[in-house]
């Protein structure tokens, strides 16, 4: 038992901390522009997929630190020339615009890496344990994801609260037309905005891809759970993402190696047994099965209570 | 407030539509009937009923679709749950009926889908529709997605992994009908298109039709008028899933089989693809969307693997630079039509199209040739592409779509233009 | 009768007091104008009147009906309306259909999906009527956006005499407009507003003497002169408040 919840924390904290290196550049981005990217999590993907093809010819290194940088200019990209065009024709159309991107991206890694799930290694100088506790073992790769994501968290955190460039941006966040008239190029501080939004969720790719898996369909997977996160932590708050990737990391980990059905817990809250009849399809369901829907219930029941989230000051 | 539309996004205003004569407008719905009924007789190829089946359902489909998004503009990802959970409790009704004697004849099967639709929309709506605009394209993510996920759990109704297969076979009769052939399923689809589509035309020229609309445009405004915007919304929403349980219900009489993946968000991605494409501004736009995107979709995959990516660069274009949709195209004309200077614009867009098939060549053979190297049949050599044999391997075809593509770039940049002024100047009003 | 009474209501944004306990009775029939410098807090009385925002203490009757802290449709069916400061009309529907808006839930259709809204006679009469008014009806297909900022104007009023409420709060209805497209709108406002119980906020001091019966002086959240034109215009106070220097001193 001590061991599930202590790999369970573990694990949780490093599943969290991904969550939150790709919630953190699509929570910026809609704290700045107003827009829920869909396409992140296609970032995301072609982030994975960049590092893998590169790390064959180069070695995964190199392409850790090259891989990014192209997504972050592939982002840049869309925005100066698909966003910025769509911007004026509302809300609606920018995330319909988004969700056309995301499609793309998903068509065309399937279109030239092809549907199978490549075999993204990792890197054989990170291919140990890192400890054994309780019978297992941890492996040193994961306390790589988690030493990147807490670089990561930092390097945000310094750059918003002690450049100026840092200081525009947090301006741009609230009072883009103010800055504007300041002088600062505005739509120019969106692009770059989005690009390192982008790149981060490339980064994020390039470090998960070996441990959740390279395949065209990652985006989807993991692109719901990161608007859950951003949604619950509140549009546009950085500490709100931070605190919900974690939550939701934890507990979704958790709910995961628990093996116990929902009865047994609506038992041991006092629900009588013979509920059991009138909820049969619930009752023997494990905790481990629900566990996909949970951040969807917490999605919905945030919403309908708390629609700026836990954090957030904005709504739409 | 925000900006004026562009002129290709603004639709026709209601009460001009009614000027035009309701004589001339329900004429207009017989004919649509007659052509509808003539139509099998006409298209005799064997796919074309089947394919005319799937554009019915889309048709419909798309019709409450735009309900929310082009007369709500409540954008919702999660559509296809009240579609796809329609369709199971047809099927369900269906079973019911072949097994345990409760008369419901194939014709009402869809009414059996859209009461589930309509209850269904009824309990998620009542919290989803308390805001518009991004927290309610959330909620409708958040709830497609607890459905599809709630699908493995619920396996007697949702039917696990296989889903849930009736036959229509086996239902009591009406009148003696009998739907055992795609063509008898045709002219049930024909008919519930024909009612749907009227009905969701109707609904929009109702009090709460037009007000959806004020709300759409400034919920506060209509606030201000005496309506209460989330009430607007609610109704809307209780509409658009009847509907959308009733192109769930033709699903599953049409094709006898409902799995989860009917109720999730390819589904609903779908959905908002073609309704987008047709144009949202516009009534005729989701059924212009419905019918080409089963069309390619269906055409499509026939000759090659991608044809998603193509759907996909279809959809992208029209967001950037069409958004008003094929409708709004087709309408961007209509003063140029009425005042008879069609005919003007029959040269500048042949060179766009020229140009734009070229192009089009270009691209196409590119990725075509990408998908071959990178899928399972590259063990071959060649690969045949608009009638010839290419080898992906060499250089030379590449080179050659290169060429073609930059070609019909460079002259789509130069023939665009021209054609856009040609538009405005046909359009422009004045003597010729 | 008493169309609008105001009770010591108070009205804060977090820390900022913006209304400091206003007390004002505007008796029905009359056409009223609430004037004062800028920051004072027209609009936000306003919007406390009309429901948009929530009083922080006090009390507000409409009709000798309390209607504090209901929501703005409610407050609208009882017999309010109001028109904006920043043009808040339907930009994609036409004219026509934006007035038509504004008359349905009046004439009873409410969320009704078995009329044909076209087929109801006395939704196109009243629909019409007003369209004439506002001398739109030569623009009745054009969808609002694009018409010109005096037209838009026009149709705000429009939007808010057309569901025939009988107290109507008009917030600086001629701003931005040039002398003939104030004094035609001032015409409008004189002959919609005929009967009925008018309460506007405005600058333009000639509008304001023009039409007003009474006038409320509202300066840093308190209404500092309720009276007629001509003993405002003679109040030391409403000069000092304006002007800064009270009349006699150097």
């Amino acid at each position: 038992m001590l061991q599930i919840a202590f790999f369970s924390v573990l694990n949780g904290l490093v599943y969290g901390m991904l969550l939150f290196m790709l919630s953190s550049g699509l929570t910026l981005i809609f704290g700045m522009m107003g827009v829920l990217n869909f396409a992140h999590a296609g970032f995301y993907m072609l982030g994975a997929y960049v590092a893998y093809t590169m790390g064959l010819y180069i070695g995964f290194w190199p392409a850790l630190l090259v891989a990014p940088v192209l997504v972050g200019v592939a982002g840049a990209l869309v925005e100066r020339h698909g966003l910025r065009r769509v911007h004026r024709f509302g809300h609606v159309a920018e995330l319909v615009f988004t969700f056309g991107v995301a499609l793309l991206i998903e068509e065309v890694v399937a279109l030239v890496w092809g549907r199978p799930a490549k075999t993204y290694e990792v890197p054989a100088l990170l291919d140990f344990p890192l400890f054994r506790v309780f019978g297992s073992s941890f492996p040193a790769y994961k306390g790589f994801m988690l030493l990147v994501a807490v670089a990561i968290f930092l390097f945000i955190f310094a750059i918003l609260s002690r450049t100026r460039a840092g200081l525009i941006i947090q301006a741009s966040l609230t009072h883009p037309g103010m800055v504007a008239m300041l002088g600062h190029n505005v739509p120019r501080v969106f692009m770059v905005v989005f690009g390192i939004g982008s790149a981060l969720a490339g980064l994020a790719g390039v470090i998960a891809g070996p441990v959740l898996g390279t395949f065209p369909g990652m985006a989807q997977v993991l692109g719901s759970i990161v608007f859950v996160v951003v949604v619950i932590g509140g549009l546009g708050s950085l500490t709100g993402a931070f605190v919900a990737s974690l939550l939701i990391g934890i507990v979704q980990t958790f709910a995961v190696a628990l093996d116990v059905s929902v009865g047994n817990v609506l038992m041991a809250l006092g629900v009588p047994a013979s509920a059991s009849v009138a909820l049969h399809d619930i009752w023997k369901v494990t905790i481990a099965q629900v566990a996909p829907i949970m951040p969807y219930l917490l999605l919905v029941l945030v919403l309908m209570i708390r629609p700026t989230g836990l954090f957030g000051t904005r709504e739409t | 407030m925000s900006t004026p539309t562009p002129a290709a996004a603004r639709p026709l205003a209601v009460d001009q539509v009614s000027r035009s004569g309701g004589l001339r407008v329900f004429g207009l719905w017989v004919g649509v009937a007659l052509l509808l009924v003539v139509l099998p007789f006409v298209i005799r190829t064997p796919v074309a009923v089947p394919i005319m089946n799937q554009m019915g359902i889309a048709i419909v489909f798309a019709l409450s679709y735009n309900m929310l998004l082009g007369q709500g503009g409540m954008l919702s990802f999660g559509h296809a749950v009240y579609f796809g959970v329609g369709g199971f409790i047809a099927a369900h009704a269906l079973n019911l009926a072949a097994g345990r004697g409760v008369y419901l004849p194939v014709p009402l099967v869809p009414l059996a889908g859209g009461l589930g639709g309509l209850v269904f929309a009824m309990i998620f709506g009542a919290f989803s529709t308390i805001r518009s605009g991004t927290v309610f394209a959330m909620i409708s993510l958040g709830v497609g997605e607890l459905m599809a996920a709630s699908s493995l759990i619920f396996d007697r109704f949702f039917g696990g992994e296989e889903g849930i297969t009736t036959n229509r076979a086996k239902a009591p009769l009406l009148f003696g009908l009998t739907f055992t052939k795609d063509r008898e399923v045709y002219y049930l689809i024909a008919f519930w298109v024909v009612v749907t589509a009227a009905a969701m035309y109707a609904f929009s020229r109702t009090p709460i039709g037009r007000i959806a609309n004020a709300v759409r445009d400034n919920p506060e405004r209509a606030e201000f008028v005496g309506y209460s915007p989330r009430w607007v919304r609610y109704v809307s929403f209780c509409a658009a899933g009847l509907f959308a349980g009733i192109a769930g219900g033709l699903f599953a009489v049409n094709y006898e089989i409902l799995t989860a993946e009917n109720m999730g968000l390819n589904a609903s991605g779908a959905v908002l693809l073609m309704t987008y494409i047709g144009g949202i501004g516009y009534f005729l736009g989701p059924i212009m969307g419905a019918v080409v995107f089963t069309f390619l979709q269906s055409m499509l995959s026939d000759y090659t693997g991608i044809w998603l990516l193509y759907l996909g660069i279809l959809f992208l274009a029209t967001v950037l630079f069409v958004p008003a949709g094929l409708a709004g195209l087709l309408m961007l004309h209509a003063p140029a039509w009425r005042a008879g200077r069609l005919p003007r614009l029959i040269g500048p867009y042949l060179l766009v199209a020229v140009f734009g098939v070229v192009a089009a060549v270009g691209v196409v053979g590119a990725f075509e040739m990408t998908h071959f190297l990178a899928s399972a049949e590259s063990t071959r050599a060649t690969k045949r592409l608009f009638g010839v044999a290419v080898a992906p391997r060499t250089p030379a075809p590449w080179l050659a779509f290169i060429a073609f593509t930059a070609v019909g770039a460079l002259g789509l940049r130069w023939a665009a233009p021209r054609a856009t002024a040609a538009v405005a100047e046909a359009n422009r009003p004045g003597p010729s | 009768m008493r169309a609008i009474e105001l009770q010591d209501v108070h009205k804060a944004f977090g820390p900022t007091l913006i209304i400091r306990g206003v007390s004002l009775t505007i008796e029905a029939g009359t056409r009223q104008a609430l004037i004062g410098p800028n920051g004072a807090g027209k609009s936000t009385l306003f919007n406390l009147i009309t429901g948009k925002y929530p009083v922080s203490s006090g009390r507000i009757r409409l009709k000798g009906e309390e209607v504090t802290g209901r929501r703005p449709n409610e407050i609208n069916r009882l017999g309010l309306s109001r028109s904006f400061q920043v043009t808040n009309i339907f930009p994609q529907l036409s004219v026509f259909e934006n007035l038509r808006c504004s008359v349905l839930w009046a004439l009873g259709y409410r969320y009704s999906f078995w009329h044909r809204v076209n087929r109801a006679r006395d939704v196109q009469e009243r629909t019409e009527t007003v369209l004439e008014q506002l001398n739109l009806t030569a623009r009745r297909h054009v969808p609002a956006g694009v018409l010109s900022y005096a037209e838009q104007r026009a149709l705000e009023i429009g939007i808010t005499i057309a569901g025939g409420a009988d107290v109507i709060l008009l917030d600086e209805p001629t701003s931005g407009m040039s002398r003939s497209e104030t004094e035609h709108v001032v015409q409008l406002i004189r002959e919609v507003t005929a009967g009925k119980t008018l309460l506007m906020v405005e600058h333009d001091m000639g509008v304001v003497f023009d039409l007003a019966d009474r006038i409320a002086v509202l300066v840093y959240g308190e209404v500092i002169a309720h009276d007629t034109p001509e003993r405002i215009r003679a109040n030391a106070a409403v000069q000092e408040a304006y002007l800064g220097v009270p009349q006699g001193t150097v």
